[in-house]
Formats: structure tokens, sequence, C-alpha cells
């Protein structure tokens, strides 16, 4: 790092050139005009250039993409959000790194899902072409391995939850583990991943016990006593459908083992639909009348307000704006958040729907 | 023009409140469609307008590095004055009246954009959005209507002070953009009540004459200096591009409310005004102008003021598609669609500041004048009938 840290009499000058070319083009930013040729370059807003989409399977598709010189790295297990124009609209999904870990100037991968009606997954993986640039920002999560990788480990995952864990396994950290990997797809021909993973398992690398929904039918979590009967004792990573990982973490808290099981959903749980309202986005001066079930982040964005946003199902904070008044219902558990005028509470746009008119400052 | 309410024969008077509401939902449902079928090919086409915008002023800036020489000079300020009414008026106008939130964007987004002007985007957006938008044409609300300086209606009371405004009317075509921050002050008033004293009043001034102060380092004295020998060139190259920018912009927008044939509106017309009622002031109080696809691009698309005024937050290259659809509303309610090339109607807008220089005669001038060009149009009593 040292190397790259230009001393302190460059960097004041630098400075200073960097303002005079503020100056001149005002009143837009150097960089405005500096996107126009080099989008990807060192200092940039984090973005990415589509080199490849191979298909995986009939509805899924990996993007390999070269990160502009911003981009910092990620730890397997770990997502990236996307930021691509559909429509030419702006949209904004979570994937979880697919590559392993390796210099920064590498392409990094991710693999979609198309799922039915999904806006932005069947983009990507029906019509996304090589030579796009994408929104990217940096690498995020806690669904990463420990520094020192456990000696017996459990993967529990279905359909594309099987991502994150990709990363895992392809970055090598887990090579003197002993891995199970027990993964969920409606076919053979839907694993995603399908010949890698038999390949890992042919070689030894891990034990590979794959479940096909569509004749063997859903996975109960209790089979695991028989498919891994030490399962318990295992550090287990789970990712996949809300129902499996809400029946994985009942099954390990109830054998009072929750500590070892770490789960990823793509998705927040919803329980309850708020009673909706009107909500204004102070500064942008946008009023809309909101359904109960529509997340305030989604109803400022059909609006057109930028809203800050980030995993988008209540995890990572990124998307919290002050409520200036009114009242906002927490779609995973139905509480009630009221602010008087003048308040500012602080609430997550993205699990929160309207209960009644509110004003959020935006 | 006199209020619509004070004519001889009032222009929606064959019009029942409920034509009015069906009007109002026929219009309604043009705004729906554009917005549902809103997509890729708009935003290509905004961001194409942007990065033309963006070389083009790179290019003849770099030209006018050299322009001592003659040819660099001409090639350099035509191309700055074009790049400068394209960033004021197709890109800044419309990204500021919202036309492109809808693609989320924190780019290309009202709330981010700052534009080519002295006037900083925030105070325009409040003065142009919230008033005039909302109260066009209505003598005593709408400010637009002469800027607060100038007699542009009958029923504006006539002082001497108008005598001037021919006058008033050139300095401010040339110096357009201060006189719209002066506007988006609210300078005169301001300055005659005291309430110059205001700190919020202070604050916004401050804001004015920092963006002033960058503008001006910018054109006046950064890339003069780094001309080197052509420095005199360039600062007067550009002068004259910001000069060509303030006419050309004062002149599309005087076309926009000013000329014969557009009818104001008293202030209690607008008291518990329908969406309906709301749409009939704009298409009555706009005014078009004709031309080819590239007069219409450097208008900003204000050459469809009347389809702007419809819908302010529509793409602005939607306003040339939905035209001819607006048109044919107008023929069917009997209402009359006011356009006209741009000589014609700046010549009738300057026309109109000339004549109200002096008080009204005691008749009110004639309802038909020579340069309507309704001409081809059903009067309204006969589809009425
Ligand atoms: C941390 C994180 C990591 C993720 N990693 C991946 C990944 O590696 N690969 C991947 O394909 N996706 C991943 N996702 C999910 C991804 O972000 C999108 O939610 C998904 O692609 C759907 O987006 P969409 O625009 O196509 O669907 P939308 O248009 O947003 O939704 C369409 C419909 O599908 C429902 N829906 C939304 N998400 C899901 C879902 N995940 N499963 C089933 N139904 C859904 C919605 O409720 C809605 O009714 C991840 C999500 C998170 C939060
Ligand atoms: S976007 Fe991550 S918590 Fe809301």
């Amino acid at each position: 790092m040292t190397a790259t840290v230009p001393p302190p009499d460059t960097r004041s000058f630098r400075r200073r050139l960097w303002r005079l070319a503020e100056t001149v083009t005002t009143p837009v930013l150097p960089s405005d005009y500096l996107d126009l040729v080099a989008p990807l370059r060192a200092g940039a807003e984090l973005r990415g250039r589509i080199v490849a989409v191979h298909p995986e399977t009939p509805d899924a598709a990996t993007l390999v993409i070269q990160p502009g010189r911003s981009w910092r790295g990620h730890v397997p297990g770990q997502y990236v959000r996307l930021g691509v124009d559909v429509d030419g609209v702006r949209q904004w999904r979570a994937y979880s790194v697919t590559s392993a870990p390796g210099r920064r100037t590498d392409p990094i991968s991710v693999t979609v899902k198309a799922i039915p009606d999904g806006v932005v997954s069947n983009h990507l993986v029906r019509r996304l072409r090589p030579g796009t640039i994408v929104q990217l920002d940096q690498a995020r999560g806690d669904f990463v391995l420990p520094e020192r990788a456990p000696s017996r480990v459990l993967f529990l995952t279905a359909g594309s939850g099987i991502t994150p864990v990709a990363g895992m396994l392809r970055s090598g950290a887990l090579a003197g583990s002993d891995v199970v990997l027990v993964h969920s797809a409606p076919t053979a021909a839907d694993v995603v991943f399908g010949a890698e993973l038999r390949g890992l398992a042919e070689r030894g690398a891990i034990r590979l016990v794959e479940r096909h929904t569509e004749v063997e039918g859903l996975l109960n979590v209790a089979e695991l006593d028989t498919l891994v009967p030490d399962h318990l004792e295992r550090q287990t990573w789970a990712c996949g459908p809300l129902g499996l990982l809400d029946a994985a973490e009942e099954h390990w808290s109830a054998r009072g083992h929750a500590a070892r099981l770490h789960t990823e959903r793509f998705r927040p749980t919803v329980i309850t639909a708020g009673d909706g309202g009107t909500v204004t986005f102070t500064r942008s001066s946008v009023t809309v009348e909101a359904a109960g079930a529509t997340p305030l982040l989604d109803a400022g964005e059909n609006a057109g307000v930028l809203m800050p946003s980030g995993c988008r199902m209540g995890i990572c904070f990124g998307c919290v704006l002050p409520l200036r008044q009114g009242a906002v219902r927490d779609l995973r558990n139905g509480q009630l958040t009221t602010a008087l005028p003048g308040d500012g509470v602080r609430v997550q746009t993205c699990v929160s729907a309207a209960a009644g008119p509110c004003e959020l400052e935006i | 023009m006199t209020v619509i309410q004070k004519k001889a024969v009032n222009p929606i008077a064959h019009l029942t409140a409920e034509d009015i509401e069906t009007l109002g939902k026929e219009l309604d449902a043009i705004r729906e469609r554009v917005i549902a079928s809103r997509g890729e090919r708009d935003a290509a086409y905004i961001r194409k307008v942007i990065s033309t915008q963006r070389k083009l002023e790179i290019g003849s800036r770099v030209v006018l590095l050299f322009s001592l020489f003659p040819p660099a000079w001409i090639v350099g300020t035509a191309g700055l004055s074009v790049a400068k009414i394209l960033e004021n008026m197709e890109i800044g106008h419309n990204v500021l009246h919202g036309q492109w939130d809808w693609m989320r964007d924190p780019k290309i987004h009202s709330t981010s954009w700052e534009w080519d002007h002295v006037a900083p985007a925030d105070q325009w957006k409040q003065s142009h959005n919230e008033l005039h938008h909302r109260f066009t044409n209505v003598v005593g609300k709408d400010n637009d209507l002469g800027y607060g300086i100038m007699r542009v209606d009958e029923d504006q009371p006539w002082h001497p002070a108008h005598l001037g405004q021919p006058l008033y009317n050139f300095l401010n075509a040339c110096f357009f953009e201060y006189g719209i921050a002066a506007y988006d002050l609210d300078l005169g008033n301001k300055l005659k009540n005291g309430g110059h004293k205001d700190p919020e009043f202070r604050r916004r001034v401050r804001a004015v004459g920092r963006k002033i102060r960058r503008q001006f380092l910018k054109d006046y004295l950064l890339f003069p200096v780094l001309s080197g020998p052509s420095v005199l060139h360039t600062l007067a190259a550009n002068f004259t591009a910001n000069l060509v920018r303030n006419l050309w912009s004062h002149s599309v927008i005087m076309c926009g409310h000013f000329p014969e044939g557009v009818e104001t509106f008293e202030k209690t017309s607008i008291e518990g005004e329908t969406r309906g009622e709301w749409y009939v002031r704009q298409m009555l109080g706009s005014a078009n102008i004709s031309g080819s696809r590239l007069m219409h691009i450097m208008t900003g698309n204000l050459s469809f003021q009347i389809e702007h005024h419809l819908f302010p937050d529509l793409p602005s290259n939607r306003y040339q598609e939905i035209a001819p659809e607006v048109r044919a509303l107008f023929d069917r309610y009997g209402l009359k669609y006011t356009t006209g090339s741009l000589p014609r109607q700046v010549f009738s807008a300057w026309r109109k500041v000339f004549r109200l220089a002096l008080p009204n005669r005691r008749q009110p001038a004639p309802p038909v004048t020579p340069l309507d060009d309704s001409a081809d149009h059903p009067t309204p009593a006969l589809v009425a009938a």
C-alpha cells in the first residue's frame, strides 16, 4: 500500500489541480466528463463491465464482471449490489459473489437465477449483453467463513442459495475441512454448478447430497438426522428459500445449537401488511398513495425519488431515512413506529410500509 | 389579450363543466399512456443528448484555446453557443422539471442536477415549477407574466415606468440568466418591502453570488487564461456564447406565453379549480412554435409549450409525439391551438411589449388579431353547436 500513497506535497498539488479542474468543468464535475471515456478508472464511482454471460441452467446464468479500479475485493460468501438499467430504470439488487477471491484487478462473477416475474433477474439472465456497464457497490455481508476454517462444515442450500457457498468452496479455504453439502433443486438439470459440485464430490473434496425435489419432495430438515447424523456438531451455513431457513433455525435452536447455524436470506420474511397511506417525500416534494404491503422504498422509487438502498431486505440499513411524522409498520413483525411532527425516527424503508399518512425526509 | 373572464367572446363559453372534465380525462389518458411506455428508448435519448452536449462543449472550448485565429474563433463560439443552449434548454430545464427522475439515475435527476446558469437550480425549480407552472397566466399570481417588470396583459395596471419596457425587455434578453436569478430571488419586491433583511433571503442571495462567481471564473478568467495569447479572443467568445444563449432562450420563452392568442386568467378563476379546468387553463395559456426537429431540440422542446404545460414532467422527447393527439383534442373541443413559426411568434410577443408600454386604448382590441393562426379551425361557436 505505501507505494501507492503519494508524498504529501504531491497530494496537495493533485488536490489543487483537481479543484482547478472542478472550476473548469463547473457546474458539473470533472468526473462527469471522464466517465464518458473511462467509466472504470481509479477514483470513479464503482462500476463494472460485463465481460461474459454464461448460461448455467435453463433459468440461471453467471455474469463475469470486470470491476472498476476502485474495487476493494471480497470475502467468499459476501454479496455485491448490482445496479442495472431495466427498461431505462435503474434497479439495484444484491447478488452473492461466486468467484474465488483473486487480485483486485481480476474479474468477479455472480450467478443469477431468474424468478417468475422477476424484473432484474430475468433481465440479467436473458437480456444482458457483454460490454454493458453496470453500477456496483463494494462487497459486504457477514455470511462468511471464520478466519480459521472449521474442521467440520455443513452447507444446507437450495436453488440459487448455492451461490454464496460456491464462492466459499472455490476459494480453497476449506481444503483441509470435512465438508458436507446438502443441496435441493427441482431436478438434476436445475442444479446450478451441478457438474462442478459433482466433480468436487468425485474427487472427495466434499460429500454431496443432492435432493431433486420434483421427484423426492421438499427436504424436511428432520431428515438431516439420517442424511448427516453429525450435522449439529458441524458449523453450518444455510442459504435458500425462506421456508427452509425458518425450519432450519427452528431445528437448530430446538436442539440448543443455534450458535452453530449461520443463515443468509435473499428476501425478508413478511408477516404483516400495514394499512397503507399517503407518503410524502419532503425534500423531493413527492407525494404518493402507498399500499399496506408496499415497502416505502418501492413506493419512493416508483415515484422517481432517489431512495438510498442496500440489500432491500432489512439487513444492511442502507435504506434508513428519518420519519418526520406519521406511522409506519415493519413488514417483518408488524411493529408500528410512529413519529410526531419534527421527530426524526429512523426507519428502514425496505421493510416498512405506510400505516397511515407519513412523511419521510428525502 | 385580456383575462378570459372579461372577453367579449369567452373562448370556453361553449364548454359545459362536464365537457371540461371529459377533456381532462382524455388528457389524463394520454399522460398515463406515455408514462406506461417510458423506457429504454427515452433513457437512451437523454443520455445521447447529454453526451453530445458534453463533447460539443469540450470540443468548442479546445478550439477556442486557439481563438486568435478567426476561423477557430467562429467555429468555437458557434459550438459553445449551441452547447450552452442545449445544456440550458433540452437538458437543464427538462431535468430540473423531473422529466427524467423515473430513470432513478442519480446523475440525471432533478434533485442533484446543477446547470450552466447563474440561477442556482433549487431556486429556479421553486419559482418555475411551483409558481409559474401552477399559476400559469393567472394575472397577479404568475410572475412570469412580464417577469414583474413589464406589462404584457391589458389587465395589468399601467404605470409610466412601463414606457421603458421595450428597453427593459431587450436588456433582459441580453442578460436573461441574471434576470432569471433576480426574478427567482423576487429581488424587486424584497428590496421594496424591506424583505432583504430576511436571513433566508440573504442565504439565497449568497448562493446566487457563489454561482455567479463560479460561472465568471470559468468563462471569464480560467478559459481565457488557459488560451494564452488568445486570452482576449476567448473572453470575447465566451461572452458572445453566453449572449447568444441568453437571446435565444429569452426569445423561445417569450413565445411560450406572450404571443397574441394566448389567454390570461383572473385570480378568482382558480379558486376551487378542477383538474379539467387546470388543463384548459394550460391549453389556452400557452403557445407553440412550429419548425424542424433540430429547432425543437434547440428550444428544449419548449416549442411544444402547450404539451409541456399540460404535462410538465413527461420526457421532452415525447411532446412532439403526442402533439397531433393533443391538437386533435383542441379541435374536437373547439379550442384554439396557438402556434406559429419562431420569427412570427417572436414578432408577435415583441409587438405586445411595445403596445402595452402605453396605457390601454379605450376600446379593447378586437378579439381576432391578424396574427391569429386559427383560420383553418372551426370557430368555437360552430363546434359547440
Ligand atoms: C444478500 C443477498 C444475496 C443474494 N444473492 C443472490 C444470488 O446470488 N443469486 C440470485 O439469483 N439472487 C440473489 N439474491 C436475490 C436477488 O437480490 C433478487 O431479489 C432476485 O434476483 C429477484 O429480483 P427480481 O428483480 O428478479 O425480482 P422482483 O421483481 O424484485 O420480484 C418479483 C417477485 O418475486 C418475489 N421474490 C423476490 N425475491 C425472490 C427470491 N429470492 N426468491 C423467490 N421470490 C422472490 C417478489 O416478492 C416478487 O413477488 C440475493 C439477495 C440478497 C438479499
Ligand atoms: S436496504 Fe438493507 S436494510 Fe434496507
